[in-house]
């Protein structure tokens, strides 16, 4: 009798494990319609997960602060979550429980095609008018004529350095590329898959015999040459970043000197005195463009919708791209901003500055340069290749 | 009868009765949750992604099993996270048994609760914020550690496999303590005093005879340590500079390739059931 | 007992060395909670007690800690409740598959905490809708368990049968004799390994990571987010000095709860 039982019962955990794996969850629905309107009144909080720097509520700086406004003005609570790579981003969105997510290039299209995402109605957001007219129904955010959210903005990922400690100041990525670098053991690089397409912006100019024309559509051999080079650059690395406060503090202490950055982290280690210097080197480099979108399953779209329309408001789009140090995506921001020449230095109304600036994107068989001789590999390689690259 | 006396002699007479009801509870939430969350985990290693969206297509496949034992690179960060969790234990055995022997029987009975008090404290000091502690002293040019050793020309090991397996033994030497101090305080005083009185030296009472009797509590304190660091990622990524183990990859895949992640997942709950199922016979599991 | 004089000394040393080993880091943190610069570089530049002030009026930090308080509490209730149920049966009943039991309730444990992470979260967002504070609770009260069984197990080990048995010769039925023989021989286990439940619970990081919900900041979440922060990073370090001075006489307590009565 007990060995039947005991039997019996490891029967069940099996057959209620087959079960559980063998519910589905719900697959990926083709994208229901945009919310109708119009926008009501009713309270609700928004879970948004965000860009460091992208939706300030004072907990990193207690003067630098456009959340708590909004939630004043609009009575609707804000919980803003920050997050490191394109690729964390999609697997919260997916995980469920975000209600707004400023996602870039590289992660709109894969939480548009996953059904993560709803379309949004742009004429339930007036400030939209304002937006440049070439951040406008971008291919990465707009999908057979349906747009799937709002530009919030567009930078490089600049080349960061220690002043003090990086002498003359550097022109090139070749300080953190040449494996006689001066730096070596003190350069940090991006820890993402995506990064691979920093390796293949260097090549462009190093290697032009490869053929390289789109960092993110690399045929096996292009592909292969930049794997070498990430190699090559390993031993100069001392950490890889994906955190940015922990960049903050690395710089702070001294291990890290030189490597890729965004603006912000340049601009919070210089809040107190100049301590670092950030530039788009000549080779040119990777950058983002990235959209606010709203999660298929918000329960409160209203405060979405709000939310859309006041991060994109002049003055709130001024105030983020000022703090990050991105160009706007709305025109109006550009009179706004306590420094006069931002958008000047931002090249926010320029379009010669992006023309080696290339956004992030997700990398797809068909090649995205319209290669149609030869595949180009897909992202889901390049993250296979980099969990490689990253344990050997 | 009344209905409270049929059952309490129904449950006297039948002992499967009052087993079942002792353990469905424990056994629901263990075996149905706990069992069937970690066979639905592997379930998925024989699924893959779309390539596209990483959402998980349920078509049977090999290919993550493939990956992990064709590609090199799985198979170093294994080796060399096999050996972290093997230094680790190593050490913090080297430091908890003369720790443990100390606190069990030379010191005085009254100062015992004290001590073991103290070697047990830093367990409730955060876990981050001690490794946190160890990144600003191991600071290469900055930190305490440097500091310290620059009058000796020395300089601090910077990032690295060394500063993670001293770090994880930081952090795991009071579980380590705790179960071989149970272990030594049970020693009886008259083995050892027999032994000296038989003429051997302390060394070869600690080596024939201390040791031998504690080793099924120093393999449970092993147990501890060795999982502890088999799967840990976190103090990696603080102190590890660009260095990885186990739990790296199966943290940087479990976004977006869970069949990956849970293939690679296997390998540390492997190597953990075959260590129990090695040192089971050693009564290790009582020590606990 | 006799030792050599040699053999004293390097017991002495050892122990001396281990403490050190362990309170050097501890001292750091503390140092650097009053630490003027930001960025704890050694050796520090100047001292202050703003950041005490801050982190008492810090909102993040008190929620934080409240939801841990929370989530430990009741996972240490489940587990206290789970764990004795399953030391009891463990260890008075010999039945068949009871070594495949004992060995499931080490498995917790015994599995990196990341293997139950992922294992968990895929459940719960695949099959409970999503994580949320309940969920937190359902992962720690899975180890938990294991500690409470481990300790009240131990106990009735230790106490043997007989005090039951002579309990029921003498004609008090099963619940009578747990109320008045068995539960007051097993409370110090029970107290002890719900202490070290709470304990673990309190700091647990890794499991937690994968199973809280998207607003859900307990105490180790909430240092994770601001360890590296240059205005947060010394309140965390007022947090954890405070976590050290607050749970050392706890733990003493339990020390002399469990030490054996010679």
């Amino acid at each position: 009798m007990k060995i039947t039982r005991v039997r019996k019962s490891v029967i069940a955990i099996a057959a209620g494990a087959l079960l559980l794996s063998g519910c589905s969850s719900s697959d990926s629905d083709s994208a229901g319609g945009a919310y109708a309107g119009p926008i009501q009144d009713t309270p609700g909080t928004i879970n948004v997960l965000a860009w460091p720097g992208y939706a300030e509520d004072g907990s990193t700086d207690p003067n630098v602060d456009w959340v708590t406004p909004f939630e004043k003005e609009t009575g609707c609570t804000v919980n803003v979550k920050t997050y490191g790579t394109s690729d964390e981003a999609v697997q919260l969105m997916q995980s469920g429980g975000y209600d707004v997510v400023s996602a870039s290039g590289d992660a709109s299209l894969r939480l548009i095609f996953g059904g993560d995402l709803q379309p949004v109605n742009l004429d339930l957001i007036p400030n939209y008018a304002d937006v440049f007219d070439n951040l406008k129904d971008r291919p990465w955010n707009t999908v057979d004529g349906a747009n799937y959210g709002v530009p919030h903005g567009r930078g490089a990922n600049v080349l960061q350095y220690t002043i003090d400690k990086v002498k003359p100041a550097p022109t090139s990525w070749s300080v953190v590329w040449e494996p006689n670098s001066p730096l070596k053991g003190k350069i940090t690089a991006y820890d993402s898959a995506i990064y691979i397409a920093d390796a293949a912006v260097y090549l462009m100019s190093t290697k032009p015999e490869l053929g390289i024309t789109d960092p993110y559509a690399l045929d096996q051999t292009q592909f292969d040459a930049a794997m070498a080079l990430l190699k090559q650059q390993k031993p100069l690395v001392a950490e890889y970043w994906a955190d940015y406060t922990k960049y903050v503090a690395a710089v702070q202490a001294g291990s890290i000197v030189a490597g890729t950055s965004w603006q912000v982290i340049a601009n919070v280690l210089n809040g107190e005195k100049s301590t670092v210097g950030a530039v788009k080197p000549k080779e040119g480099a990777t950058g983002w463009s990235d959209t606010w979108m709203i999660s298929k399953n918000t329960e409160s779209i209203d405060c979405a919708y709000k939310w859309l329309n006041w991060i994109i408001s002049p003055a709130t789009n001024a105030q983020a791209a000022e703090y990050f140090g991105e160009a706007p995506a709305n025109s109006k921001a550009c009179a706004l901003t306590s420094s006069k020449t931002h958008c000047e230095s931002y090249h926010a109304e320029e379009t010669d500055y992006w023309s080696n600036v290339y956004y992030w994107k997700t990398p797809t068989e068909e090649c995205l340069d319209g290669r149609t001789d030869v595949k180009c590999i897909p992202y889901a390689e390049w993250v296979k290749a980099w969990s490689s690259f990253r344990n050997s | 009868m009344s209905f409270a006396t049929t059952t309490r002699r129904y449950f006297h007479a039948h002992v499967w009765a009052r087993i079942s009801a002792l353990l469905s509870l424990p056994i629901a939430w263990l075996g149905v949750l706990y069992i069937g969350s970690l066979a639905a985990l592997f379930i998925t290693s024989i699924w893959r992604i779309d390539t596209f969206t990483s959402k998980v297509v349920r078509e049977f496949t090999l290919s993550n099993f493939i990956d992990v034992l064709t590609d090199k690179a799985y198979f170093n960060v294994t080796v060399r996270t096999v050996g972290v969790a093997i230094a680790v234990t190593i050490i913090c055995a080297v430091l908890a048994i003369p720790m443990a022997f100390f606190i069990a029987r030379v010191a005085k009975p009254k100062s015992r609760p004290v001590l073991i008090a103290l070697v047990i404290t830093p367990l409730w000091a955060s876990y981050l914020v001690k490794i946190y502690a160890w990144r600003t002293m191991m600071a290469p040019d900055s930190g305490f550690l440097n500091w310290l050793v620059e009058p000796l020309g020395l300089s601090s090991p910077g990032f690295g496999m060394l500063a993670v397996i001293i770090g994880l033994s930081y952090l795991w030497l009071p579980y380590m303590v705790l179960p071989i101090y149970a272990g030594m305080e049970k020693l009886p005083d008259s083995i050892i005093d027999a032994s000296a009185d038989l003429g051997a030296k302390p060394g070869r009472t600690f080596l024939k005879i201390i040791l031998p009797i504690t080793w099924p509590a120093i393999i449970a304190g092993s147990l501890f340590t060795f999982s502890l660091s088999l799967g840990d990622y976190i103090t990696v990524q603080i102190l590890g500079g660009t260095f990885q183990m186990l739990g790296n990859v199966v943290y940087q895949n479990f976004a977006l390739n869970l069949p990956f992640a849970a293939a690679v997942a296997l390998i540390p709950v492997i190597v953990m059931i075959v260590y129990l199922a090695s040192v089971r016979k050693t009564g290790a599991l009582d020590n606990l | 007992m006799n030792l050599s004089r040699t053999a004293r000394i390097v017991l002495w040393g050892f122990m001396g060395f281990g403490l050190s080993f362990i309170y050097v880091p501890l001292m750091l943190v503390v140092i650097n909670s009053f630490n003027k610069n930001k960025s704890f570089n050694w050796p520090p530049t100047g001292f202050t007690t703003m950041w005490w002030t801050k982190a008492a009026t810090n909102p993040g930090v008190k929620d934080a800690i409240l939801l841990s308080v929370l989530t430990a509490t009741f996972a240490t209730v489940i587990a206290l409740i789970l764990g004795s149920l399953a030391a009891a049966a463990i260890a008075r009943y010999k039945f068949f598959g009871r070594d495949v039991i004992s060995l499931i309730f080490v498995l917790p444990i015994a599995l990196p905490g990341i293997v139950t992470g992922i294992a968990l979260n895929n459940v719960f967002t695949n099959f409970f809708g999503g994580l949320t504070f309940f969920t937190i609770i359902i992962g720690h009260a899975t180890f938990c368990v294991v500690v409470v069984f481990n300790n009240v197990a131990a106990r009735y080990r230790r106490m043997g049968a007989s005090f039951e048995e002579a309990s029921m010769d003498l004609g008090a039925n099963r619940i009578t004799t747990f109320r008045l023989v068995t539960f007051p021989m097993i409370r110090n286990a029970l107290v002890a390994g719900g202490l070290l439940s709470f304990g673990l619970s309190f700091d647990e990081i890794i499991v937690t990571t994968f199973t809280a919900g998207a607003g859900q900041t307990t105490l180790p979440i909430w240092i994770f987010q601001n360890l590296f922060r240059p205005n947060q990073a010394p309140i965390v370090n007022v947090v954890a000095a405070a976590l050290i001075v607050v749970s050392i006489v706890p733990i003493y307590l339990s020390q002399r709860l469990t030490q054996e009565r010679k």
